[in-house]
């Protein structure tokens, strides 16, 4: 199938290309100006041609979770959020501790050609902390990392281990920092919001200590060590001393966290329940800067799709997560805005840093490169009411807000598979 | 920012689920009306016909008998109905949520709910999906707050202080895990009490606890200096021979109120409790049932208070 | 429209009816907040042995389910025991006769009575229930839309104003 995307405002962040121009689709690859006509033409004066978006944390609920949400549902979602690759996170049910089930994962995901999945495999057995997956058989299978999700891992013994074991074969480990004893029990930043609202609180000090303890087992292993969902300006600081170090690590920050914070608790709003919690303003802040100036790597929007019942309750009883696969982008264009950074500045979070991350080749727009491309209009300020939303998920914070940055064209390996 | 729930566009109480957020002068009605009612106690006909044909439920997820009688007898004598629902965690855990169970209530025409449960926060969630004409009156929520007993507190220490712009208080105990803290320290700083302590070890004390407008005291001795109210919480048993506390006897210790340690307070200091108390780990029997000590009017004007907080939002 | 008649003059007319009337047993309770201060003169006027009773009719209205709780509702006091007396109940403007049955239900609540007799400054009829003053200082006639209120200046004399009707 021959694209000619034409008349857009062509953003590249990887190679900083952006200028308006035509984009041209042959064979599911980036290609030349070619020869004869295009199979089809989408005219695309007024909006932005980016790469397809990389989302690092996208759950799907499959298998286990249907009732909150299927696959089908979000990658539904995902494409109409213009993702078009996502990393999913082993704490399925059961979890992606076995090959089959990566494989049937992989092979469900590929068979609905929307956006390409790229399984995240569990680092232990039944994500218990114990007993070391086979990882060699799970990269095998597919997977492109291992984790434990949100699961905690306590035992530092295992955690050495585990890490030794990954860095043999060069895998890379994703890893949340949370110290399991010091967040139990924990629903908010243990602050003066949560101490006003009578909540248990997860003190910053949960993330470093347990960061501490992740970047000496890289030092000691040299494991590549991915840091999920930073949430602490102290958090901030010791990625940036490990990186100058010259540490193999590399992190990303939620959507929700370099906007939100405890303040937006408000009266007990179950949606701003989520893991890790939301921090002080100083926090957030400090997690906004961290992305301008790299030492957050990327923006993920951590997907996670709770039904009404699970929300519909007090606020430490509620189940923590938010729907984003279609928020990604326009709260990627806010921050960037708040930032002001320049356009092709706040895209490389979406595309080229986390393709950077996974390892893969899309998330640019060289000519040979996997045709996955976002067509996306950047003004269009909409209210986000539940009815706009695809994901099955209609759990956000952000519900009633005005936000900018619509997609359009949806484009996977030269196919479109989303259009509005 | 949200509206404060508690009242309605009309700025009148519609439901009372914190003392925080509430205006000085909602404060100050509140305790007004509670003194007219304090007069209807004292006579032989105790009830008045007020919130006759209404229903008051309450819906008490954590087992009390004190605060769920006080309320059962405020409510009878303002002449409502009273329906008493003690539900059991287990029974939760059996499927039924919170919001069903008030569904179903309300389907039988409750007018308030009178609602304790364990997590923070559980009132405003049923506030938020209840309907135009029903009310709903916190009586304890997790950590977060206590607001009858907050304004008994403050009903309390008028009665014997009467002014609150010169009052030094000072709370004493688990004040990370005490609604009726958090409540009275609310109460105490929007009526302008000048010095609010919090007095206790440092595993007891919430983080940034200052921010709420206290002074934190580890020395009880230093923080009972010259106070004209001391307020002993109760400690619980299942916080000891824990990480946060090693025993009843070293707490007691540091931490209790004797004779001894009250005679650093002024002279005229009067002593609260919320209740039950635990003689001998937060407070000795001679000063529980001395001069100084106000526990049992507290649990007399804590009927007044509810009346008139039930009064007062079942008409709005 | 009449001019209004001198609450001062009516007040002294009010305490000559009822001075030859008060026995031994009589005991007076003045409702807030016009019928108070009226109650604190006749009170001293006509020497009566009880102490001075205040109610705040507040918790017995029925219009609580319209209107809620509307104003702060000051203490009701009596300090004398009503079982047995001959009450002389005082209020400053008998109207709908709403308020002097609820009155009358919350001084049931405090006692048994021997009988209560009703004294007022001002009738301006316009009577809701079947409610009667033994002892009235004058008839009004009141304009719609307006009320008659009594009230006291700060050397403490008493004066009867119309006032335009506030909205409920």
């Amino acid at each position: 199938m021959k694209l000619h995307i034409r008349g857009g405002r062509v953003v590249d962040p990887a190679s900083g290309r952006d200028a308006v121009g035509d984009l041209y689709l042959a064979d599911g690859r980036i290609a030349e100006a070619p020869a004869g006509r295009a199979d089809r033409v989408i005219e695309a004066k007024g909006l932005v041609v980016a790469p397809g978006f990389i989302d690092l944390s996208a759950r799907l609920r499959e298998p286990g979770y249907e009732y909150k949400a299927t696959l089908e549902s979000e990658m539904d979602a995902a494409v109409a959020g213009g993702v078009t690759s996502l990393a999913c996170p082993p704490d399925t049910d059961p979890p992606l501790d076995e090959p089959g089930l990566v494989d049937m994962l992989r092979r469900r995901a590929k068979a609905l050609t929307r956006a390409r999945l790229y399984p995240v495999g569990a680092l232990t057995v039944k994500l218990k902390g114990e007993a070391l997956t086979e990882m060699a058989e799970l990269a095998e299978s597919g997977c492109v990392a291992f984790s434990q999700a949100n699961a905690p891992l306590g035992d530092t013994q295992v955690l050495w281990r585990a890490l030794q074991y990954a860095a043999t074969f060069r895998l890379p480990v994703w890893l949340r920092a949370e110290d399991l004893w010091l967040a139990k029990g924990g629903v908010a930043h243990d602050g003066e919001i949560a101490t006003r609202l009578g909540l248990p609180g997860i003190p910053a000090f949960a993330e470093t200590i347990a960061l501490g303890t992740i970047l000496e087992l890289v030092r000691a292993t040299g494991a590549r060590v991915h840091v999920c969902r930073l949430s602490s300006a102290a958090g901030v600081e010791l990625m940036r001393r490990a990186k100058q170090a010259g540490l193999p690590v590399t992190c990303d920050v939620g959507i929700h966290h370099v906007h939100l914070c405890d303040l937006d608790i408000g009266y007990f709003d179950s949606h701003c329940r989520l893991e890790p919690p939301l921090r002080s303003a100083r926090d957030r802040d400090a997690l906004a800067r961290a992305l301008v100036d790299g030492t957050a790597d990327c923006l993920c929007s951590d997907h996670t799709p709770v039904d009404e019942d699970g929300k519909n309750l007090p606020f430490a009883e509620a189940e923590p997560g938010a729907t984003g696969l279609e928020l990604l982008l326009p709260l990627a264009l806010k921050w960037g805005e708040a930032s002001g950074l320049a356009l092709a500045a706040t895209l490389a979070r979406i595309t080229s840093e986390p393709a950077r991350i996974l390892g893969v080749a899309s998330g640019r727009l060289a000519v040979g490169a996997p045709a996955d491309v976002t067509v996306f209009d950047p003004g269009a300020a909409q209210r986000l009411t539940a009815a706009s939303l695809k994901s099955q998920g209609k759990n956000t914070p952000f519900l009633g807000y005005e936000l900018a940055g619509r997609v359009r064209y949806t484009i996977v390996a030269g196919n479109v598979v989303y259009e509005a | 920012m949200q509206r404060n729930p508690q009242l309605n566009a009309n700025g009148e109480l519609q439901h009372l689920l914190s003392i925080e957020g509430l205006p000085r002068e909602v404060l100050t009605r509140i305790l007004d009306t509670a003194e007219s009612f304090a007069g209807v106690t004292e006579r032989e006909v105790k009830t008045v016909p007020l919130l006759r044909g209404k229903s008051v439920f309450n819906l008490f997820f954590e087992p009390s008998t004190r605060t769920r009688t006080t309320f059962e007898i405020a409510a009878k004598r303002l002449s409502a109905d009273v329906i008493n629902l003690n539900i059991a965690l287990s029974s939760q855990t059996k499927g039924e949520s919170l919001l069903d169970t008030v569904a179903n209530l309300s389907a039988m025409h409750a007018d308030i709910f009178v609602v304790r449960h364990g997590s923070s926060g559980a009132p405003y969630l049923i506030a938020r999906h209840v309907k135009p004409h029903e009310h709903v009156i916190n009586a304890g929520d997790g950590r977060h707050a206590h607001p009858t007993q907050g304004l008994l507190d403050l009903f309390t220490i008028r009665h014997y202080r009467k002014d609150f712009s010169r009052l030094t208080a000072a709370i004493v105990g688990d004040v990370l895990h005490s609604r009726v803290a958090r409540s009275l320290i609310h109460g105490l700083t929007t009526l302008g009490a000048p010095e609010v302590r919090v007095i206790g070890p440092q595993t007891l004390m919430p983080a940034g606890v200052e921010s709420l407008g206290v002074r934190v005291f580890h020395d009880m001795r230093a923080g009972l200096k010259d106070c004209d109210v001391v307020v002993m919480l109760r400690l619980q048993n299942e916080r000891m021979g824990g990480p946060l506390l090693p025993s009843a006897q070293e707490f007691f210790k540091h931490y209790g109120l004797t004779a001894e340690k009250l005679a650093l307070a002024r002279p005229d200091a009067i002593v609260m409790h919320p209740g039950p108390m635990n003689r001998g780990v937060e407070i000795d029997s001679t000063v529980a049932d001395g001069p100084h000590s106000v526990i049992l009017p507290q649990v007399t004007f804590g009927i007044a208070v509810r009346m008139a907080v039930m009064s007062m939002i079942a008409g709005n | 429209m009449s001019a209004l008649p001198d609450a001062e003059k009516l007040c002294a007319k009010l305490a000559a009816e009822l001075k030859p009337r008060v026995g031994p047993n009589a005991a007076m309770v003045g409702i807030h907040t016009g019928g108070a201060w009226l109650a604190e003169r006749l009170h001293a006027m006509l020497a009566l042995a009880a102490p001075l009773g205040f109610m705040d009719i507040a918790f017995y209205r029925d219009d609580y389910h319209a209107q809620g709780l509307k104003h702060d509702p000051k203490r009701t006091r009596i300090p004398f025991d009503i079982s047995g007396r001959e009450l002389l109940l005082v209020d400053d403007v008998l109207y709908t006769g709403r308020t002097v049955r609820a009155a009358m239900n919350e001084l049931f609540d405090y006692g048994r009575p021997a009988s209560i007799a009703l004294v007022v400054l001002a009738d301006r009829g316009g009577r809701q229930l079947p409610i009667c003053a033994q002892h009235c200082g004058a008839q009004v006639e009141v304009p719609a839309g307006m009320r008659l209120r009594l009230k006291r200046g700060v050397d403490g004399k008493l004066a009867l104003a119309l006032e335009a009707e506030r909205a409920a």
